[in-house]
């Protein structure tokens, strides 16, 4: 009974991937119709020189705008869990959660207007494109980045930085030496998050974004109107192995001892 | 000279008074007790010596200059968490040298000063490990050496063996006031625990409501306690009210202590000092006995000597005291 439980929900949960990850060895045009084993599409993806531009640009953007989340979120959960009190600290973190809770329809369009209007004001950014898919991934990251490390700072005994201080110290030696090595894993988790959460956003992207800077879930959902061949099918693929080998190093970095 | 001086040092938190006033001085190489119950104020003020809270108003002068303002890490002085709060992220031998990386230390004089601290406190052969594969009396020594590792002349001890099993506890306090003898630095212990207090302490001060009830050696504070509040605190004593019974002591308080192996069996009952009672319960400790007999709306303590004839529950029996057992209570 349990087995049959858990057949069901792992079916549930898996089978669509796979379905999808074999027909990208389908022969067949149609991405549903199964016409013999066939590496064509990957063939085909290899030479797709947009699909691969714009997989390279999603990259890009989701490496630089998890790194620049993992900064800024790291000093937004550090001043929202080692500061106390402050005036207007209840606003603050409310705001800084918001992106959390807000729809990304509303976050694309109140950045787009944002841009906009900071174009006519400033003449800055001249242009949306990659640029400002950056910053708005950003933003959307480092509240996920704040929110985890808020939380490992909030489980740590703070008598570990007082100590440090005591044994002489300076702010910045007890942050470097004792505080940063000990928040590591939850600033690994949250570059991987803000890394996932760009990669696949559509909504945001498809705000903010400018001609000649397509990232890939954007290209993508594009082709669906076109018709889609199983090259998304291959690429597909091709993801799910990196997100694997990912996933397989990270379990090996978080085995203690 | 006094090592360390706190004038008239005054703290609240919100509307609440932690340290009232507080004034105290700690002589070099003292080994120094600050007792109270929770709320007592008794950790606040270590956290004040350690720089970690500032006071309102008042001193804290460490040998000679006033250090109320300096940041921590200015100050010499060591502290020792309750929680040891050994870095999870550092070995044994790291953890130990942190104080000294943080100077400027050169490499050598780090290492030789780690073993010499490591061969003091027995940890060779754990240099290694990490905090969570050491048992709790090891930690407590590693954070120890930790905290010695700069020759701080004060070393501030916040509840050192509260978190050590009961087993341990004694051995280790008489360890750590070998230490502070073998060192010659002054130790300033904060705890609840009166008889952890009086074994270890030169000196002891008992905290109440952010202020000082008695500052005495253990001895002291065992025989002449101050107010009805030590007395009560440090526990055992029996209380005496003047103009309960009939008392006749040395001196004229409002009320007096009266230890419990001071009162003996008596046949006739005295007109002064001494009083007719009921046996409630006996119990037998091995060395003596205690007695809890009921006089006269008062339950009295009493210890008898392994000797005696104990009476028996519900036995009337007559007690008697010397009147230079009376010690008076002031408050």
């Amino acid at each position: 009974m349990k087995r049959a439980f858990l057949a069901l929900g792992l079916g549930f949960l898996w089978a669509p991937v796979l379905l999808m990850a074999a027909y990208a060895f389908s022969e067949s045009r149609v991405p549903f119709q199964w016409g013999g084993f066939s590496t064509r599409w990957f063939t085909a993806l290899a030479a797709n020189e947009r699909l691969l531009e714009a997989a390279w640009l999603s990259l890009r953007i989701a490496a630089a705008s998890a790194s620049l989340a993992l900064l800024l979120g790291l000093a937004l959960g550090w001043v929202l869990a080692r500061h106390g009190h402050f005036a207007g600290r209840p606003i603050f973190g409310a705001l800084a959660g918001a992106p959390l809770v807000l729809p990304e329809v509303v976050t694309g369009l109140a950045l787009l207007l944002l841009f906009v209007g900071l174009q006519a004001l400033t003449g800055w950014p001249a242009q949306r494109g990659a640029m400002t898919v950056w910053l708005a991934h950003s933003a959307l990251g480092m509240a996920y980045v704040a929110v985890l490390v808020q939380a490992r700072l909030a489980s740590l005994d703070p008598a570990l930085e007082e100590v440090a201080a005591d044994l002489g110290a300076s702010p910045l030696a007890v942050f470097g030496t004792v505080t940063l090595p000990l928040i590591v894993p939850s600033l690994a988790a949250g570059w991987l998050l803000a890394f996932t959460l760009s990669l696949d956003d559509v909504v945001l992207a498809s705000f903010v974004s400018g001609p000649g800077a397509t990232t890939l879930p954007v290209y993508l959902f594009s082709q669906l109107r076109l018709g889609m061949t199983p090259e998304a099918n291959a690429l597909a693929v091709v993801m799910l192995g990196g997100a694997a080998v990912l996933g397989g190093i990270a379990w090996v970095i978080r085995r203690p001892g | 000279m006094s090592l360390l001086a706190l004038e008239g040092v005054t703290k609240r938190f919100g509307g609440v008074v932690a340290l009232d006033g507080l004034s105290l001085e700690i002589g070099a190489g003292e080994f120094f007790a600050l007792l109270g119950g929770s709320g007592s104020g008794k950790s606040t003020l270590l956290r004040i010596i350690a720089g970690f809270e500032a006071p309102e108003s008042g001193r804290v002068v460490l040998q000679g200059s006033d250090i109320t303002r300096l940041p921590p890490p200015a100050r010499a002085v060591a502290m020792m968490f309750q929680s040891y709060a050994l870095f999870p992220h550092l070995s044994v031998a790291d953890n130990i040298a942190y104080g000294l990386r943080r100077a400027g230390t050169a490499k050598d004089a780090i290492a030789s000063r780690v073993a010499e601290l490591v061969a003091l406190l027995g940890l060779a052969g754990l240099e290694a490990r990490r905090p969570h594969q050491l048992s709790g009396g090891q930690q407590q020594r590693v954070a120890l050496a930790r905290a010695l590792a700069r020759r701080p002349p004060l070393l501030l001890l916040d509840e050192p063996l509260a978190a050590l099993d009961s087993g341990l506890r004694e051995h280790t306090g008489l360890e750590l006031r070998a230490l502070q003898r073998r060192l010659g630095a002054s130790f300033v212990m904060v705890t609840h625990d009166q008889s952890e207090a009086l074994a270890l302490a030169d000196r002891v001060a008992v905290l109440e409501q952010g202020r000082i009830a008695q500052v005495a050696s253990p001895r002291e504070l065992y025989d002449k306690p101050a107010t009805r509040s030590v007395a009560r605190f440090l526990g055992a004593a029996n209380i005496l009210e003047a103009g309960g019974l009939p008392l006749r002591a040395e001196v004229e308080a409002p009320a007096y202590a009266l230890r419990p192996e001071r009162i003996r069996l008596a046949d006739v009952l005295p007109a002064v000092n001494g009083a007719a009672a009921i046996v409630l319960e006996v119990a037998f400790r091995g060395g003596d006995a205690l007695v809890l007999a009921q006089a006269s709306g008062q339950v009295l303590r009493v210890v008898l000597p392994a000797g005696a004839t104990l009476p028996e529950p519900g036995a009337a029996i007559i007690l008697a005291w010397e009147p230079s057992a009376l010690a008076p209570l002031l408050a």
